[in-house]
């Protein structure tokens, strides 16, 4: 007696599924990670991942299968069976993925928001939010005081730097030590917010181990607020079309240990320094 | 199919007109030609010469990242090309092949019509696209062409030369107007023109497609083309829409941009959808699984596709609900997307397949489809956009939508009504060695590219970081491979309109209504009355049905007939 197909669809269904939930996680695609919440992205990713294996691997075998045991036959001039729809059937592929992307949209909500995304970003500076209240009473608001946009752990006690893209590099401000540098220095471990703003076309902070991105936009401050945990050299990398040197436009992020982090400082504070120590010269 | 059983009238052409019927005047292609079909080949011919050109400057593109140095060309002229190439692909090839070529081809034939609703239109429509193609090539040579990319955002398009961004914008006015009055046209002639007995719900879903598609494009065209005046005041007149020094929101742009050019995607795709929907049951031998739910989820891409614009700015200057939104709106379009994609591969199934260029083309189009939809949900994601934004995963992205889908659906597209429209078959084998070919290269290409994006390399660079290297070649080889995969193309096409096998009026044993007259169909495209085809899709035998030629009497009495 041949094997029911039904047993051999569940077979090959479990065998697809154990496939793709292997692959979506041992097979690692992303950089080394270095801040807290690269990893719940990465997590993110690898569910992705998993379903898109697992998607991509049953509509390629469905489509190699049909295509060798469907395939026209020398002679053969018949017409396949006149099956014109399926309502259950397409009730049940309408049904699943749109459980699937619902669920997903949240688990990423999820993500999103505990990463700072969901913040109000003019929480900390009651005279933005005041500025926002005047503005929608009639008032403009200095737009160079609100922030438009980013991802804001609403922390309060977040170490500031002040970002500013031009064409083409990035400059960092410390201003509670009031200096200037062009390489961005991090103190391991504890949270950070950079104050970004653009002094002429648009940019784009990226630092990929971070997971991090946000658009720099002349007229209109952004802000990336998160805690790099991992000690290293950092490529910062622009990624919106500035002008011809954009693929240039490249700097670099020390995340460094508290103690040395304050050693950096201390170093720099009295003068405009536009270069620094570097205790990790692996670059 | 049904053939209308209703009283004849009269043959409309006098017997004397038969005789040229076959030969339309090959200057007629150079002219103002008011026939539909004649209009559809300038548009196909004049795309694929612009497909020639994109993919040129696509190859600069790929030379130049042989080297992680900016090396092969100055870095100005990157960006040109890099801005030259999308324009080109998007504006010059794609819209205008899908829509403008099969859809002026088609639709006509499919409603039962002798023509577009508005044939001087569709002409005018067709004969935008030449000048603004050639002044937008021109731009390069006079001051240098536009650099910031097709996206063309301020302020860095306010800052860049005038002259060469000036022209980009006449260009894309010019070309969006071209697919407007297509648009129109279009409408008109699906709601209108429709043989009387042919209702909406017995059309070719190419028909639908066409349909949502131009709903699509006489929405969403007209704001890109306000967007663009705008800019144009900002950098000729010095106002100041979008431009922060003076007081200009520059993210405004980007929205007004983008509630056009995401839906440009779908004006791209869903006539490719209905493309793929009229190949592949005639080459299956079954109907299209799945009609009804087939409309339905076109119309919920048409509504769903106006509201995610947004997710091409997660990572700009926008409040979180909108991110929030724009993810949930742009991830549910995967579902009428896959209800597509389910119902064709229904429709393969238990099929008899014929393993011929234009099936398998629709094959490589589900795959590479099928990848790129999988990436796009996952760049709905926010927290996985804000890692890849803008990077060579999102440039991977595209292009297996663009690309691997739509341009793959345009060579099946090619390869099935090559017989009609010439009379003659395309060579079977160079086309499949051209799918291979384009399958395969294509693959290289971009599928590596997805793994630059994550490890990060940012898009629309010259120059990149030397760990790159080794994949960006690989990349380069299959874009190579791509360029080479167009010559056994050219050559079947050049080689078959001379000495190809004559197709006969219906090669595949087709039941829409293009199929029902001659090949190259005459002028007004029946010489009898216009067939009423109520059941386009009627393939496929009834599941008890046997071989007349080998069934025996004694198994008709078994099985009770």
């Amino acid at each position: 007696m041949p094997i029911p197909a039904s047993i051999l669809t569940l077979a090959a269904g479990i065998l697809l599924a154990l496939v793709s939930l292997w692959v979506g996680q041992n097979i690692n695609l992303m950089p080394v990670a270095a801040a807290d919440d690269a990893s719940a992205v990465d997590a993110l990713f690898k569910v992705l991942f998993s379903i898109g294996v697992g998607l991509l691997l049953g509509i390629t075998a469905m489509l190699v299968v049909a295509l060798v045991s469907f395939r026209r036959r020398p002679g053969d001039h018949l017409d396949g069976p006149a099956v014109e729809g399926n309502l259950p059937l397409e009730v049940f592929w309408t049904a699943v993925p749109a459980i699937v992307i619902l669920i997903l949209g949240v688990y990423s909500y999820d993500i999103y928001a505990r990463m700072g995304g969901m913040a109000d970003f003019n929480h900390h500076s009651s005279m933005a939010t005041q500025e926002v209240q005047q503005a929608s009473l009639g008032h403009p608001a200095d737009p160079e005081t609100v922030i438009w946009g980013g991802i804001d752990r609403a922390e309060g006690m977040a170490f500031p730097v002040e970002v500013t893209a031009m064409q083409f590099a990035f400059v960092f401000h410390y201003p509670q030590q009031n200096f200037t540098t062009g390489e961005l220095h991090l103190p391991l471990g504890q949270p950070v917010e950079l104050r970004l703003k653009s002094n002429d076309v648009i940019h784009a902070f990226w630092v990929p181990e971070f997971r991090l991105k946000q658009d720099v936009i002349p007229g209109q401050p952004t802000v990336l607020s998160f805690t790099a945990n991992r000690q290293g050299d950092y490529d910062i990398i622009c990624a919106e079309l500035c002008g011809p040197y954009h693929g240039g436009m490249r700097s670099k992020v020390v995340v460094e240990d508290p103690r040395n982090f304050e050693e950096w400082l201390i170093g720099n504070t009295p003068a405009t320094v536009a270069t620094a120590p570097d205790p990790s010269p692996t670059a | 199919m049904t053939t209308s059983a209703l009283p004849t009238s009269p043959p409309r052409m006098e017997p004397h007109h038969m005789d040229v019927q076959h030969h339309t005047p090959w200057h007629e292609y150079f002219g103002f030609s008011l026939d539909h079909k004649v209009i559809g080949i300038q548009y196909l011919v004049t795309g694929f010469f612009f497909y020639l050109v994109g993919g040129a400057l696509a190859g600069m593109i790929r030379v130049e990242l042989v080297t992680p140095l900016s090396d092969f060309m100055a870095r100005d002229t990157y960006n040109q090309v890099l801005t030259l190439h999308g324009t080109i692909m998007i504006f010059l090839w794609i819209v205008p092949v899908v829509n403008g070529a099969f859809g002026n081809y088609l639709v006509p034939f499919y409603v039962g019509a002798r023509d577009m609703a508005f044939p001087r239109l569709n002409a005018v429509a067709f004969w935008m696209l030449p000048p603004a193609g050639f002044l937008l090539l021109s731009s390069y040579f006079i001051g240098g062409a536009a650099q910031s990319g097709w996206t063309a955002y301020p302020p860095l398009s306010i800052t860049t030369p005038a002259v060469g961004q000036i022209i980009w914008i006449v260009s894309v006015l010019l070309l969006g107007g071209s697919s407007i009055f297509g648009a129109v046209n279009f409408i008109a002639t699906v709601l209108k023109l429709r043989r009387p007995g042919l209702g909406l719900f017995q059309l070719p879903m190419f028909c639908w497609a066409m349909l949502g598609t131009s709903v699509l494009v006489v929405l969403a065209t007209p704001v890109l083309a306000g967007a663009l005046i705008l800019l144009s005041m900002d950098i000729v007149a010095g106002t100041g829409f979008f431009n922060p020094a003076l007081g200009g929101n520059a993210v405004v742009y980007q929205h007004l941009f983008w509630f056009y050019s995401h839906p440009a995607v779908y004006i791209m795709v869903l006539p490719a959808f209905g493309l793929v929907s009229e190949i592949l049951p005639i080459h299956a031998r079954k109907p299209l699984f799945g009609y009804r739910s087939m409309i339905y989820s076109i119309l919920g891409i048409v509504f769903l596709g106006l509201i995610v614009w947004a997710h091409h700015m997660f990572t700009s200057g926008t409040p979180p609900w909108m991110r929030l939104f724009f993810t949930i709106a742009t991830a549910i379009i995967a579902v009428p997307t896959g209800i597509k994609f389910f119902n064709w591969l229904a429709t393969l199934w238990q099929g008899k397949l014929a393993l011929n260029s234009a099936l398998l083309f629709c094959c490589g189009f589900i795959f590479n489809f099928v990848f790129g939809g999988i990436t796009g949900v996952a760049l709905a994601q926010v927290p996985f956009d804000v890692h890849v934004h803008d990077t060579y995963f999102v440039v991977a992205h595209f292009h297996y939508i663009v690309f691997g889908g739509t341009v793959f659906v345009i060579f099946a597209a090619i390869y099935h009504w090559f017989p009609k429209i010439s009379g003659r078959l395309l060579n079977e084998h160079l086309g499949r060695f051209h799918c291979l070919l384009s399958f395969l290269g294509f693959n290289i290409c971009f599928f590596p590219q997805h793994w630059l994006g994550l490890n990060g390399m940012p898009r629309r660079v010259a120059e990149y970081d030397p760990q790159f290297q080794l994949i960006n070649q690989i990349s380069s080889v299959g874009a190579l491979l791509l360029a080479i995969s167009t010559l056994p193309f050219l050559i079947n096409v050049v080689w078959s309109l001379w000495k190809g096998t004559p197709a006969g009026d219906n090669p595949w044993r087709a039941c829409t209504a293009e199929w029902l007259t001659s090949s190259p169909p005459p002028v007004e495209n029946w010489l009898h009355e216009a067939p009423l085809v109520t059941e386009p899709y009627d393939y496929g035998s009834a599941e008890d049905a046997m071989p007349v030629t080998t069934v025996q009497g004694r198994e008709l009495w078994s099985a009770g007939r």
